[in-house]
């Protein structure tokens, strides 16, 4: 890293009190039980996602649900036994189960909003600091940034393998022929990161690899870096109680 | 399908997965030999990678877990690839769940390494191809679907509410646990070809 990136990147905010932050309003979003409690907290973390500007890939990413969970929204409104509320051939619906349904989506939705806003657009480089910074052990750590340094790369390979496959006129369908050629993408991919681990630990190693990466001390999280976090305690601490008022 | 997000799960359930991912996390660092790193975090790039690989199934298409795999090359360190990588994808993409990272590295890496402890060394050992293909679809079969069991017993513990559902996430698991199987057998038949000591765990 050279100064000039440095220099730019530390007026930024302090990502160790960001990733607290995130975990403790995840951990109070995530055991909501009152519907309206959830939708205002959902309008508060909107609102203030909002204020941020994002891109339009952060409304995007609400969109994608997994696959349980549209199970869950499936099966709790028949499911879930109380008022009837109306009926879908011999299935009845009731008002509960609606709720419930209701209350996990503006959880997930709303728990979505606050890991995208707060931790979404961080550099990888800058998260191997941070989590030494919460003392995350050395090993991880080093796992972390390095997986993250070659990721982008195997995925390149991985794209151009399959480009190669498709100049070959693969046509992946269900059968046993296109499992064992992805059986034979993967396994490539495995030796070529296998062949790419022991060059770059010897590269490593030629430099004075020593067990631990040389590391600078981080500066101390600003006033605003504390504020951020009281704000996110204060705002935990109060969906909560008003959860269970 | 395998990453439950936040906002889903009761404390209890994400405590619990939390104490047993560090468990496995402490059993992994553990064993794991500090020369080993630059091998597992390169694995793990792979994995993370070839699991975002769209294998087309009928009319739908699935993600490889490649859970099983891991545990017969990584070993204990499945439980570090794994939190890596769900980390990863927490972080950077959005995807996943912070508050349910210790649940979610339960439910992909545990069976993954007993998959890998139990038939690893069958699949190292033998000079019968064909028992090896075997093993190596067993042991891909096996994973996929501990994971699905595991999700479903976390969806369960957590409210009865979620118990239909979770019946019926088991039941999605069975298509992909018979394509993995079949793919699992395909890599570890090509890395026995073509590298052997790729099949070495990093971790024992």
């Amino acid at each position: 890293m050279t100064a000039g990136s440095i220099a730019q990147t530390s007026p930024q905010r302090d990502l160790r009190l960001n990733l607290v932050a995130a975990f403790i309003v995840l951990a109070c979003l995530s055991q909501l039980h009152t519907l309206p409690v959830a939708a205002a907290a959902l309008a508060a973390v909107g609102l203030a996602a909002a204020w941020r500007r994002p891109g339009p890939q952060l409304w995007r990413r609400l969109l994608h649900v997994e696959g349980f969970l549209l199970l869950l929204f499936a099966t709790l409104p028949f499911t879930l036994p109380g008022q009837p509320l109306f009926s879908l051939g011999p299935l009845t619906a009731s008002v509960e189960g609606v709720e419930r349904a209701a209350l996990i989506a503006t959880k997930v939705s709303a728990c979505v909003l606050v890991l995208s806003a707060l931790l979404g657009a961080v550099e990888p480089a800058r998260l191997g600091p941070a989590l030494r910074g919460l003392h995350v052990p050395e090993a991880i750590v080093r796992l972390f940034v390095l997986t993250a340094r070659y990721l982008g790369l195997i995925r390149d390979e991985a794209r151009r393998l399959q480009e190669a496959m498709r100049m070959r006129s693969f046509r992946p369908g269900t059968n046993r022929h296109s499992w064992r050629s992805y059986g034979h993408l993967v396994g490539m991919l495995l030796v070529r990161a296998l062949e790419r681990a022991q060059r770059v630990e010897e590269a490593m190693r030629c430099r004075g690899y020593e067990g631990r990466f040389p590391h600078l001390p981080q500066p101390s999280p600003t006033r605003r870096d504390w504020a951020g976090l009281v704000l996110a305690l204060v705002f935990g601490l109060a969906v909560t109680i008003a959860d269970r008022l | 399908m395998a990453h439950i997000p936040d906002g889903l799960l009761s404390a209890p359930v994400l405590v619990g997965g939390g104490l047993l991912a560090a468990a496995g996390v402490a059993l992994g660092l553990h064993r794991l030999d500090e020369r080993m790193i630059p091998r597992t975090a390169l694995l793990a790039a792979a994995f993370f990678a070839g699991s975002l690989v769209a294998v087309p199934v009928g009319p739908s298409s699935v993600h490889l877990l490649l859970a099983g795999l891991m545990g017969v090359m990584l070993g204990t360190a499945t439980f570090l690839a794994v939190l890596v990588a769900l980390l990863l994808q927490a972080l950077l993409f959005g995807f996943g769940g912070l508050t349910t990272l210790g649940v979610n590295t339960v439910n992909i890496a545990l069976p993954g390494v007993l998959c890998g402890l139990a038939l690893g060394p069958l699949i190292r050992a033998t000079a019968r191809p064909s028992v090896r293909l075997a093993a190596g679809a067993l042991a891909g079969g096996l994973a996929v679907l501990g994971t699905g069991g595991l999700v479903a017993l976390s969806l369960w513990l957590s409210s009865s509410a979620y118990t239909p559902a979770a019946r019926v996430v088991i039941a999605t698991y069975l298509p992909l646990a018979l394509v993995e199987a079949f793919i699992t057998a395909s890599i570890i038949a090509f890395l026995a070809r073509v590298q052997p000591g790729a099949l070495r765990p990093a971790a024992p």
